[in-house]
């Protein structure tokens, strides 16, 4: 959107309807095909077309988060993906999160007030589950910096990262019942996410 | 939910308030399904995109838009000549500050000259964001560079080139400057005489200090979309602190009439001040009418730094004078702020805020309202007065070391209690300022020892304090019933952070239901009366009032039906806890649900109001308590613990009012570690958010909250709105912490690693490899 550097140049080319590739992907589960110019993000492309505006763009350059959702189960700033890079491959939005009610991330947002304005929620939500799918049992220090590529202005992180550790107990709990009885505390070091 | 927050509760109980139901708005929030500004798809609907200027200061010789016109995806273009020229001094109030509408016009499209980098000059609609930003390149504009003003000390001084050939200074007597000059105005308060004061004075200490330019942050960008119908009709639907304001604003700046104008508020994420002026909404309706279809726009982020309005750099010089036992007796403020390219910045709350907290019986106070080639700024959370406590509460600190004193102690000492003047003159009406500082003496943060450092790394404990006015203006609320005893509550003010919840709760609280039974709207300016902004703190104090006024007319209302129903007088019928019955006769009562259920058999529908229009100044005083490590060898500052404690009169939604304190202290942290606009002759080195650093949930611990409540004198419960005061403490806790832990004070923000590091340096605190190799 913004001309500034060019303002006095023009020099550009008139090219009145760039040629469309058609792209073929799975987004939350259901197979959609869609045509796009090879120039669009994946970000524009679920927004202005696809109609999932439940990503957010916050910056539009890797820098905020907001627009974060899963490439075949691995976060990806999706300003940074071209659309056409999603080909054949699965893509999973805020949308896509709850599936049999809720995701026990989404009720912990709830219930812990881990939001205020919401724009930041729909990212921090996509990288949350990102990180509990590969490290289920995360120490807030892992949560902090597994975290630290999404910008939040309102909250001041407190509950955010409140929510996302109380998920984690949560859902261990629901798959082994004695990690919420507290008779496991031991937790994964290291670096966790994906390269 | 919180495990740490605490919750100091007076003695009345409540049964909703103070509980901590689920907000309204979070379910839609959580599921991606919550619309916010950019959100909004239209039949039809096109992409605007704007030209900005590459230059800060510069006369527009030209603007060509023929080749942009030619290209085929092209449906609009318009220029400064498509906007109605404003030759009055007209000013629009936007509720939290104003500006004269000729400059608001200006900020949206430039006429015949560009006074900052970012301001726009055209704009394009086409059929696609690609095209859009294609044509956008195809505008050519010829400009004549001008000498550029980036310093507003140095934009003081006489021989500086003028960015206004018509501004003269608007002295304190409201009377003008002879010669035109860079200075828009010269507030100033005084008291006593300062002079005499100080030389009374046992310990007299006087600093300067600088804060640099910084933006709010919000993560949404602006965005909006405009239909204007061929019947002349326009309708906005745009990501807004205020509807009432956008569309005062758009009727002002498009010279329509209001009533021709709808403007529909999209969820808002994030404003904190800067979402009030209108930017794109005018530019989009004027591509829409040219084109005859919607036109959408949204910011990049560079757009959202460059083109919007941050917070006032300043530079301020400050001096204190105490008596041997604490007791102030003189103070004076020199305080010039940096308004951007018009007139406008917060000097008068700054002015204001820095000395009110305290007793002070002698005082002078100076602010300047300074014009320099940058974009104009706009409010930014309890707007002025973080600059002014970093001077104020940063020489507090040095006199409470002066004079071997518990900083809190000092506070203390002089804090300002009911019937205090604040420095224009007017009393404070209660407050809590005492309770507040007694809370951090008391808290175990506070009583704890400092942690040990190491050799390369110090640690201290810094405290500060702060305050904001709390503001009334005006609000509406409207309450309809349905047959299943639910509530629509509809609302003019913008929730910005969950206020609906907190709105609904106060409703749920008077009718005796429960929260979930009230459905909060946030309406457009078609479907509810008039409604100020959402800002000053005032959305849970000044609209919380009209809900209770709306539920005092909706029970009046219920009483008459009640009656009916129990086939007695109105006057015998009683209500309480959700259940009309007769003062005689007890045992015949009836619930408000059933009341609801029966209203077309009793009379038809009920509609209640609630209308406030003024309520008293509700002031909210915080003070904050943070540790933090100091790396001597990088001047790194890490924030090793913290703690905000503040006066909440009385605490609606408590996790909402922790919120508030958290993510205030972590703007405040932003600012005074890491957040700056990097200027080079007037260009901005650092518009993004890898280069403008927010703070990360790697920069934070927990932040652990205290909630004070000392009722507030008017309002229902006692309330006082909480947002803005707990950005007002950090800039000099934080700075008190750092001098604390390595005797060393950065009177410059932000104390970035650099900045840490040289003072250090030059002090001979440096550790490491270069450290005897500063040069300062």
């Amino acid at each position: 959107m913004n001309a500034m550097s060019t303002a006095s140049a023009g020099k550009a080319s008139i090219n009145a309807v760039s040629a469309k590739v058609l792209v073929e992907a799975t987004v939350n589960g259901v197979p959609e095909a869609f045509a796009c110019e090879p120039r669009q993000t994946l970000l524009e492309v679920l927004r202005e077309q696809l109609g999932l505006t439940g990503t957010k763009e916050g910056c539009g350059n890797g820098n905020c988060g907001a627009c974060c959702v899963l490439l075949d189960g691995r976060p990806v700033n999706s300003c940074l993906v071209l659309a056409v890079e999603a080909a054949g491959r699965d893509i999973v939005t805020v949308e896509g999160l709850a599936t049999d009610g809720l995701h026990p991330l989404q009720q912990a947002f709830l219930e812990h007030g881990a939001l205020q304005c919401g724009v930041c929620t729909p990212g921090f939500l996509v990288a949350s589950k990102a990180l509990l799918d590969v490290n289920p049992h995360p120490t807030e220090q892992e949560v902090r910096r597994w975290l630290a590529g999404n910008l939040c202005r309102c909250t001041g992180y407190d509950k955010i990262i409140r929510a996302v550790l109380d998920a984690a107990s949560r859902m261990a709990a629901e798959t082994r019942p004695e990690a919420a009885a507290g008779l496991e505390t031991a937790a994964d070091d290291g670096e966790v996410r994906p390269a | 939910m919180s495990a740490t927050g605490k919750h100091r509760a007076s003695g009345q109980t409540y049964r909703v308030i103070g509980t901590r139901p689920i907000r309204h708005d979070a379910y839609d929030k959580v599921t991606g399904r919550a619309r916010f500004g950019a959100d909004v798809r239209l039949p039809g609907m096109l992409y605007g995109v704007l030209v900005r200027s590459p230059h800060p200061h510069a006369r527009i010789k030209s603007v060509d838009t023929r080749r942009a016109r030619e290209h085929p995806a092209v449906r609009a273009v318009v220029t400064a000549a498509d906007m109605p020229s404003i030759d009055s001094e007209a000013v629009a109030e936007l509720g939290e500050g104003a500006i004269e509408l000729r400059y608001a016009s200006e900020i949206i499209l430039a006429r015949d000259k560009v006074v900052f980098r970012g301001q726009p000059v055209a704009a394009v609609a086409a059929t696609s964001l690609q095209a859009a930003r294609e044509a956008a390149r195809l505008i050519e504009v010829e400009y004549e560079p001008l000498p550029v003003v980036q310093d507003p000390v140095a934009a003081m001084a006489p021989d500086a080139p003028l960015l206004h050939q018509d501004l003269y200074t608007v002295t304190p007597g409201g009377g003008k400057a002879e010669r035109p000059s860079n200075v828009a105005k010269h507030v100033q308060y005084e008291r006593g005489d300062a002079a005499a004061g100080f030389a009374a004075a046992d310990v007299v200490i006087a600093r300067e200090f600088r804060t640099a330019m910084v933006h709010q942050g919000y993560i949404e960008p602006q965005a909006a979309a405009a239909a204007w119908e061929h019947d002349g009709r326009l309708t906005v639907w745009t990501t807004t602190q205020g509807a009432f304001s956008a569309r005062q604003q758009l009727a002002d700046l498009l010279q329509i009439p209001v009533g021709r104008i709808k403007v529909i508020p999209m969820e808002v994420g994030g404003g904190f001040g800067g979402k009030i002026q209108v930017y794109l909404e005018p530019i989009a309706a004027l591509l829409s009418r040219q084109a005859g279809r919607p036109v959408k726009m949204w910011m990049t982020r560079a757009e959202v730094f460059t083109g919007t309005g941050p917070g006032s750099g300043t530079y301020i010089r400050c001096k204190l004078g105490a008596k041997r036992d604490g007791e102030l007796v003189a103070a004076e403020l020199y305080m010039v702020y940096d308004a951007g390219a018009f007139p406008g910045s917060p000097v008068g709350a700054g002015a204001v805020t820095g000395l009110s907290p305290y007793r002070i019986p002698n005082f002078r106070v100076d602010g300047f309202d300074v014009v320099t080639n940058k974009p104009r700024v706009q409010s930014y959370r309890a707007p002025g007065a973080p600059q002014a406590a970093f001077a104020v509460e940063t020489v507090l600190d040095e006199l409470a070391q002066a004079l071997d004193m518990d900083p809190v102690d000092l506070r203390l000492k002089n804090a300002a209690v009911e019937g205090d003047r604040l420095v224009y003159g007017a009393p404070f009406n209660r407050i809590g300022f005492r309770e507040v500082l007694q809370a951090v003496r008391d808290h175990p943060h506070y009583k704890a020892p400092v942690p040990g450092g190491a050799k390369t790394y110090a640690v201290g404990r810094g405290v500060a304090a702060g305050f904001w006015f709390g503001g009334s203006m005006t609000s509406t609320v409207h309450l309809t019933f349905n047959a299943d005893g639910t509530v629509n509550l509809v609302a003019g003010s913008s929730d910005l952070s969950g206020s609906r919840a907190s709105l609904a709760m106060i409703v749920a609280e008077e009718l005796g239901l429960e929260p979930d039974d009230v459905k909060p709207v946030v309406a457009d300016t078609d479907t509810v009366g008039y409604n100020d902004v959402t800002g000053g703190s005032r959305t849970t104090y000044a609209t919380g009032a009209a809900c209770w006024r709306a539920c005092q007319d909706a029970i009046a209302q219920l009483k008459a039906r009640a009656a009916k129903l129990l086939e007695a007088d109105p006057e015998a019928v009683a209500f309480g806890g959700g259940e009309f019955w007769l003062w005689e006769e007890p045992q015949y009562r009836i619930s408000i649900k059933e009341v609801a259920a029966s209203l077309q058999k009793t009379g038809g529908p009920i509609f209640a109001k609630g209308i406030v229009n003024g309520l008293k100044m509700a002031p909210a005083f915080g003070a904050h308590i943070v540790d933090v490590g100091v790396d001597l060898e990088t001047g790194k500052v890490d924030i090793l613990r913290y703690t905000a404690v503040q006066d909440a009169g009385r605490a609606i939604h408590p996790a909402s009012v922790e919120g508030q304190l958290q993510g205030g202290a972590a703007q405040g942290v932003g600012w005074a570690l890491f957040e700056e606009y990097v200027y080079d002759q007037g260009v901005m080195r650092n518009p993004t958010f890898l280069d403008y650093r927010l703070p990360t949930a790697l920069d934070l611990p927990m932040i652990d909250t205290v909630i004070v409540e000392v009722p507030a004198s008017d309002g229902p419960y006692g309330v006082r709105g909480v947002g803005e005061t707990p950005i007002v403490p950090p800039l000099a806790a934080v700075a008190n912490a750092i001098a604390r832990a390595t005797g060393v004070r950065v009177r410059e923000l932000p104390m970035s690693p650099e900045r840490v590091w040289r003072a250090l340096a030059a002090a001979g605190r440096a550790e490491g490899l270069f450290a005897s190799h500063a040069d300062g």
